[in-house]
């Protein structure tokens, strides 16, 4: 057991409509997809074709970048739409549910008698792959590398971000089994609330460590920072706390599982709870018990309010996220609502405003930029919700330029867009420094090669 | 207000895009989301945002900057009256500096935002807010009786020169107002210095002559006024420079909201003070023995730490470069005003001067970051092998 450690800088946004801890099933969703966008980096070669039928766990494509990764249906049933983009981009593999067509099994030797690489061979036949994810760059992980650790953060503080304590307490032997097959990988260290740690406390064959702090403490690359930081050549893979539930259920019945377990949050639910449901299914399946506030235009969220992509009703839940955003949108005007002082039921990090004395502890929000975009005045705003021994303003400065070799030594390495989460929404000048960041990534991994 | 939003919206229809005059919308969004906070909604990155935006930033300033502007206004008229020897009250004294004042800072926003609206047009950008700040500073930091159309030309010069060649707001070396303020300075030296200029009316009537204390120190003469007075800043200098008292109330708000960066501000305290008290202990003339208390409250250091060195785009952007660059300004503007006192207002030369050098300052901090990321590498490197 390793000492807790706090992270000092940061900024907690409370807002309106956090879960009940009430966990219901949701209304079956009839179709399913897969987007190839939830993989950053990942250029999909179809394996189906529309029509086909697929068993829970056939491969549905895989990554051109790595053609040992599969990505597999998350249910049996039916190819029924390959939706495409601009450049024949494919954006989502649809499925629609027939239980009849079954599921894959797999042959589950026991783990004592299992070198890595048949682990790895294992995990990559089943399609429980993609649950893995590196630093740097927040890729899918290559099954090539050897990490020098892996971690799994149940520790969370985005808004209204989920509890996993609450989120796995049926899945805890899952959850034990999958920090036992990542432990023949590498050393785990599994992260905390600092206050309160919860079943995690007793999982072995981990390194359980406590995080105190504001947000982005519970952001995964912050701990590993702190704890165990990356530098140039090395590799630390990541796991979301359900998604080694999931692997370790892989290995208890021998059938790919893709459980989600979602939170459906925001001041446009009326009862904000937990779902559970599974990777893919249809954000209209997903809502339809969460009794939305529609009076005014909603934006729906797939993730956190800071991190998440917008979707529609016609979408799909996201591959990753245990979180689903609901928030009123905010094209309105406000008069003369640059004034100091004025507006302060706005949440604000910026003593320009009064929202730390009126604002309500638990804030409505909605998503208007409450400005226009600046040129970059203001300095030292970026550092105060950076808790990273890194200069964010020179980094992003370094992206935008495409100066490589200074990002790499500004620590490009160690960043994933998230991270940059709060500095788009303090900013004073409105950058779109998850953008930058993002773009930033991706010339790093191009000109890696 | 729906209905103003409406005339608005329609004033506004052969501005938007692909219409008559598209070009141009820069110029007309300047003034309507001056009345409103626009109804842009987030598309990239976070789908929420703090209410804080730049114009919101730059009013605070301005707010900050209201408490020197309004005793400047009637230090204007007090200084003129005591000297003329007529009675007068404090009205009068206000209504004698507003007179003098108000048409230097119209002649200021005029001359500097009609500039910022063409170049805004012309490179298809939104105005950026921080004029509103800019042209406020200059006529604060010039000397009352300077005449209009020197106050023009300066603002031409610090907005062309200072700022737009080097690509407009955020990406000027040098702070602007500064700028002009250094450009009259140069260009009129004859006009900007001795005693003429520094009381209202002095140039236009004999009875009247007001040296700057540093200006009368420097020329071997002795000062007649208590630290109180010059704290209090009943005295003759550029407009709203010589109260300390109400530069501080300004200072307070910038720290407070965290607009003005208080590491700047109390490094350049510290740097002059403990520079002025390394000058009294040698003591060889009368500027070094001028009681480093007074340096403090004395000529343009208070105004120029507190609004000017604080510029974010000129000054150091690291949090420890500002400590540097704070500290250094102050060591500067006392070192300056001692042994060079053809300048005896050093703290302009000393922020200028800093301004160029902050980068530099940036550069070693990262580079201290960076060598120590470097480090980290190489131990892990080690452990390896």
């Amino acid at each position: 057991m390793s000492k807790d450690i706090r992270i000092r800088k940061g900024f907690n946004l409370s807002l309106e409509g956090e879960a009940n801890k009430i966990l219901v099933d949701t209304h079956q969703s009839k179709t399913f997809a897969l987007k190839p966008d939830d993989f950053f980096y990942t250029t999909p070669k179809l394996l189906v074709k529309e029509g086909e039928k697929v068993q829970k766990g056939s491969p549905l494509f895989f990554s051109k970048q790595n053609p040992r990764i599969h990505f597999v249906s998350p249910v049996g049933g039916e190819v029924t739409a390959i939706v495409r983009g601009a450049k024949r981009k494919i954006l989502e593999i649809v499925i629609t549910q027939d239980e009849a067509q079954g599921s894959v099994k797999h042959e589950i030797p026991s783990l004592e008698s299992l070198e890595q690489e048949q682990l790895k061979e294992v995990l990559l036949k089943a399609g429980a792959w993609p649950f893995i994810s590196q630093r740097p760059y927040g890729t899918i992980a290559q099954p090539e590398d050897t990490p020098k650790a892996i971690f799994v953060s149940s520790f969370t503080t985005a808004p209204l971000d989920v509890d996993y304590d609450f989120l796995l307490k049926n899945n805890k032997a899952e959850f034990q089994k999958g920090i036992d097959v990542l432990a023949k990988l590498a050393e785990v260290t599994l992260t905390a609330d600092g206050n309160f740690k919860g079943f995690f406390e007793k999982v072995n064959n981990a390194n359980v460590v406590g995080i105190k702090g504001q947000h982005p403490a519970g952001n995964v690359g912050v701990q590993i920072h702190h704890l165990n930081p990356v530098n140039a050549g090395e590799r630390v893979w990541v796991v979301n706390p359900e998604d080694v539930a999931n692997i370790g259920a892989l290995f208890l019945t021998g059938e790919f599982s893709a459980q989600r377990t979602v939170a459906v949050v925001g001041s446009s639910v009326k009862n904000p709870q937990y779902y559970k449901t599974t990777i893919g299914a249809s954000v209209a399946s997903l809502l339809q018990q969460s009794n939305l506030d529609d009076a005014q235009p909603n934006r729906l969220i797939n993730g956190d309010v800071l991190t998440g992509t917008a979707t529609s009703l016609g979408g799909y839940l996201s591959y990753y996220n245990n979180l689903f955003s609901v928030i009123p949108e905010g094209n309105h005007y406000r008069m003369f609502g640059w004034l100091p002082f004025v507006d302060n039921k706005i949440p604000s990090m910026s003593k320009t405003s009064l929202s730390w004395i009126f604002g309500k502890r638990k804030a409505k929000v909605d998503t208007n930029l409450n400005g226009e975009e600046r040129a970059l005045v203001v300095t030292g705003e970026m550092e105060k919700v950076f808790p990273m021994d890194i200069y964010p303003m020179q980094l992003i400065k370094s992206c935008m330029i495409e100066d490589v070799e200074r990002m790499e030594v500004l620590g490009i390495y160690e960043v994933v867009p998230q991270d940059f989460a709060l500095i788009d929404y303090s900013s004073t000048s409105k950058l779109e420094a998850q953008e930058i960041i993002r773009r930033g990534v991706e010339l790093m991994i191009k000109e890696e090669g | 207000m729906n209905f103003l939003r409406k005339s608005l919206d329609n004033i506004k229809k052969p501005f938007g895009k692909g219409e008559k005059y598209e070009r141009f919308a820069p110029a007309i969004n300047a003034f309507d989301t001056f009345l409103f906070v626009p109804n842009h909604t987030t598309n990239k990155g976070a789908h929420v945002r703090d209410a804080v935006d730049l114009k919101r930033t730059m009013v605070t300033v301005i707010i900050a900057l209201l408490p020197a502007l309004i005793y400047g206004i009637y230090n204007t008229g007090y200084q003129y009256f005591i000297q003329t020897g007529e009675a007068f009250t404090f009205l009068d004294a206000f209504i004698h500096g507003a007179w003098k004042i108000v048409p230097m800072i119209a002649v200021s926003y005029i001359v500097g935002l009609t500039i910022e609206f063409i170049f805004a047009i012309y490179r298809g950008h939104e105005v950026n807010e921080g004029y509103l700040v800019t042209g406020l500073l200059i006529p604060m930091i010039m000397p009352v009786d300077i005449p209009l159309w020197m106050v023009a030309i300066s603002v031409a010069f610090a907005v062309l020169i200072a700022k737009e060649a080097f690509g407009g707001t955020g990406m000027n070396i040098l702070n602007p107002a500064l700028t002009a303020r250094a450009f009259a300075f140069f260009a009129y030296p004859t006009y900007m210095s001795g005693n003429k200029v520094w009381v209202s009316e002095a140039s236009n009537v004999d009875a009247i002559s007001g040296e700057t204390i540093l200006g009368s120190l420097a020329a071997g003469n002795n000062v007649n006024y208590s630290f109180f007075e010059m704290f209090q800043g009943a005295i003759p200098g550029s407009i709203a420079e010589t109260s300390t008292l109400w530069v501080a109330v300004g200072a307070l708000i910038l720290i407070f909201t965290g607009v003005g960066s208080w590491r700047i501000i109390v490094g350049g305290i510290g740097g002059a003070a403990i520079m002025g008290f390394l000058f009294n202990l040698w003591g060889a003339n009368a500027l070094m023995s001028f009681d480093w208390m007074n340096h403090l409250v004395v000529g343009g250091f208070a105004f120029g730490i507190v609004f000017m060195a604080t510029d974010p785009v000129s000054a150091a952007q690291t949090n420890k470069g500002k400590w540097i660059y704070g500290i250094l300004v102050g060591i500067f503007c006392i070192l300056i005003r001692v042994f060079n006192p053809a300048y005896p207002e050093g703290v302009m030369l000393a922020i200028l001067l800093m301004n160029v050098f902050a980068p530099t300052i940036d550069h070693y901090v990262v580079e201290g970051n960076i060598n120590r990321r470097k480090k980290r590498w190489a131990a892990a490197q080690l452990k390896t092998a």
